[in-house]
């Protein structure tokens, strides 16, 4: 049985016949960082849309808290309250307030009576440093401020495992380190976090093992001093030398 | 214009006062807009005039003021077309009702996805391709006179009744497509971050789509309604006795056509506020997506 908390097992996705993943064999322990490096177009994203069951997979497994969601008996929507996703588009529901989009799912989804989904979700806003913000609506606040409600509406559910994609690659260079320390605080909490990044300066510091990618095959990976210093395969050492100048 | 410092509660230092060259450019254009309103007025002032005389000056102005514009026929037929008019508001309020039902069923049906609904999306499609090309008077003959023949009931049908299904069946396939153009343009990636939540297909479309589908589309939904407003007129057609078929009969017996006038005014008067409403929302709306921009 497995012992992870996420497991992947030979996983293939296609488009059309454009295989994106070939196979890919990854692990995620509970309380585990870890970060998925790639050039663009390398599986990504695909990869963490297929754990949280927004795209089929072609074939593989993957088990997630001992149970296999590929299995198509499973209901997709129990699979994805316990996941929580952000994006690198933020993608807050502009027609609801900031305090009811980190809401909306404890109340509609988990059944969790108003009040103490409010009481909750200000809880969150606090410690994000925007409880002052609760009753404006998205549009009101800058991305760096937006993406960190992202993030504490994806986790406001405690969600056993977190899935998040490039969420800084659409901020502002000076707002990418108010999100960065929001992560790197869920981390000393103990969250489980798969994340795709391209801020290589971030991955050193913040994940227990790094990922490499290329072409929907893992090329290497291991802990970040050595993939990111010492990488064996040619592979890795010409993305990071690209990446890095 | 008072120019007291704005005090900072905020912990930053107050604003210096308004600077006169900022009164100044305020007090200029506080003049042109006195100016353009004088203008437009003169303007309006002077084109009603022109009709006016061209009117009063027309041979056969005499006749046509006494068989439209007769102040005697005005008030006595007031009371009939006005009752009418109630059946219309009736039936509106109905008709409104039931169009929103049937045309939010049909969008959300249309924007299924996947092969299992096919057959549903077509039945869909070909229901509001089929009722948006037939003229409504079509539609109406069709149901008022189609229906009874059929001779499902003993006794008559209410043609009121036969007019508010036609209204149903031919708006909600207006109303439908406007829905579903307002869906499509919510952008997929909120229905991903709602499902992603773990909210259900039908939780997703009812609580992120069709909100923020119905707040793209107010302006065109509020025209349809202001169509259907003047359109609940035709159900006359069928013999219900509205205010267009109450001013018909007032006609009939005096050869005077001031009750038609009357009813005419009364449809417009319906409408205006809704009209106005209308142009207000649009405007706001304008305004609201290019913030900050001063043209
Ligand atoms: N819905 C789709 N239909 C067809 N092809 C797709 C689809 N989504 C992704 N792809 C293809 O799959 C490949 C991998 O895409 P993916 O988004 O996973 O890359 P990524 O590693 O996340 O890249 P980036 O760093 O640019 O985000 C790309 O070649 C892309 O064109
Ligand atoms: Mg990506």
């Amino acid at each position: 049985m497995p012992e992870h908390l996420l497991d992947i097992r030979g996983v293939v996705k296609k488009f059309d016949a454009n295989p994106v993943l070939r196979g890919i064999d990854l692990s995620v322990d509970a309380h585990e960082v870890v970060v998925l490096i790639g050039a663009s177009g390398s599986g990504k994203s695909t990869l963490l849309r297929t754990i949280n069951l927004l795209e089929r997979v072609d074939d593989g497994q993957i088990f997630v808290d001992g149970q296999d969601v590929t299995d198509p008996r499973v209901k997709g929507d129990a699979v994805r309250a316990n996941i929580g996703v952000v994006f690198q588009h933020y993608n807050l529901f502009p027609h609801l307030s900031v305090l009811s989009n980190v809401t909306l799912a404890l109340r509609k989804v988990h059944g969790v009576a108003k009040d103490t989904a409010n009481e909750r979700g200000l809880a969150l806003l606090d410690r994000i440093g925007l409880a002052a913000k609760a009753n404006d609506y998205p549009d009101r606040l800058s991305g760096g401020q937006q993406q960190r409600v992202a993030i504490a509406r994806a986790i406001a559910t405690n969600p056993v495992l977190l899935l998040l994609d490039e969420i800084t690659s659409a901020l502002d260079p000076q707002l990418v380190g108010e999100v960065l320390d929001l992560v790197t605080e869920l981390k000393e909490q103990g969250s489980t976090i798969l994340m795709a990044t391209h801020e290589i300066g971030f991955a050193r510091k913040v994940a227990d093992r790094v990922v490499f990618l290329k072409g929907g095959v893992i090329v290497e990976q291991g802990p970040p001093a050595q993939i990111l210093e010492n990488p064996v395969e040619p592979e890795t050492q010409e993305f990071l030398s690209r990446v890095m100048r | 214009m008072t120019s007291a410092p704005v005090t900072g509660g905020d912990g930053f230092a107050p604003l210096p006062p308004v600077s006169a060259l900022e009164l100044d450019r305020r007090h200029f254009r506080r003049r042109q807009t006195t100016k353009s309103l004088f203008v437009s007025l003169g303007s309006t002032v002077l084109f009603a005039t022109v009709i006016a005389i061209v009117l009063a000056n027309s041979p056969g102005w005499q006749i046509a003021r006494d068989t439209f514009f007769n102040p005697d026929y005005f008030w006595s037929s007031f009371p009939k077309v006005w009752h009418g008019l109630l059946l219309n508001l009736r039936v509106l309020v109905v008709s409104v009702i039931g169009v929103a039902i049937v045309a939010t069923l049909l969008a959300s049906i249309r924007s299924l996805r996947g092969a299992v609904f096919f057959p549903l999306r077509f039945l869909a499609a070909a229901y509001t391709d089929l009722f948006r090309g037939t003229p409504f008077l079509i539609v109406l003959y069709l149901i008022g006179f189609g229906v009874p023949a059929l001779g499902f009931n003993d006794r008559p049908i209410d043609a009121a009744v036969l007019g508010t299904i036609a209204l149903v069946l031919s708006y909600s396939a207006y109303v439908a497509e406007v829905l579903r153009a307002g869906i499509e343009a919510v952008h997929p990636s909120q229905r991903l971050a709602a499902r992603s939540l773990g909210l259900s297909h039908y939780r997703s479309l009812t609580l992120i789509v069709l909100p923020q589908a119905l707040r793209k589309v107010t302006p065109a939904l509020m025209n349809d309604f202001v169509s259907m407003q003047k359109d609940v007129g035709l159900i006359s057609v069928l013999g219900a006795v509205d205010a267009i078929r109450a001013a018909q009969n007032l006609t009939a017996l005096s050869y005077n056509y001031t009750p038609y006038v009357v009813a005419g005014l009364m449809f417009v008067a319906l409408s205006w506020p809704f009209i106005r409403l209308t142009d207000w929302i649009s405007a706001r709306q304008q305004r609201r997506e290019q913030m900050g921009g001063a043209v």
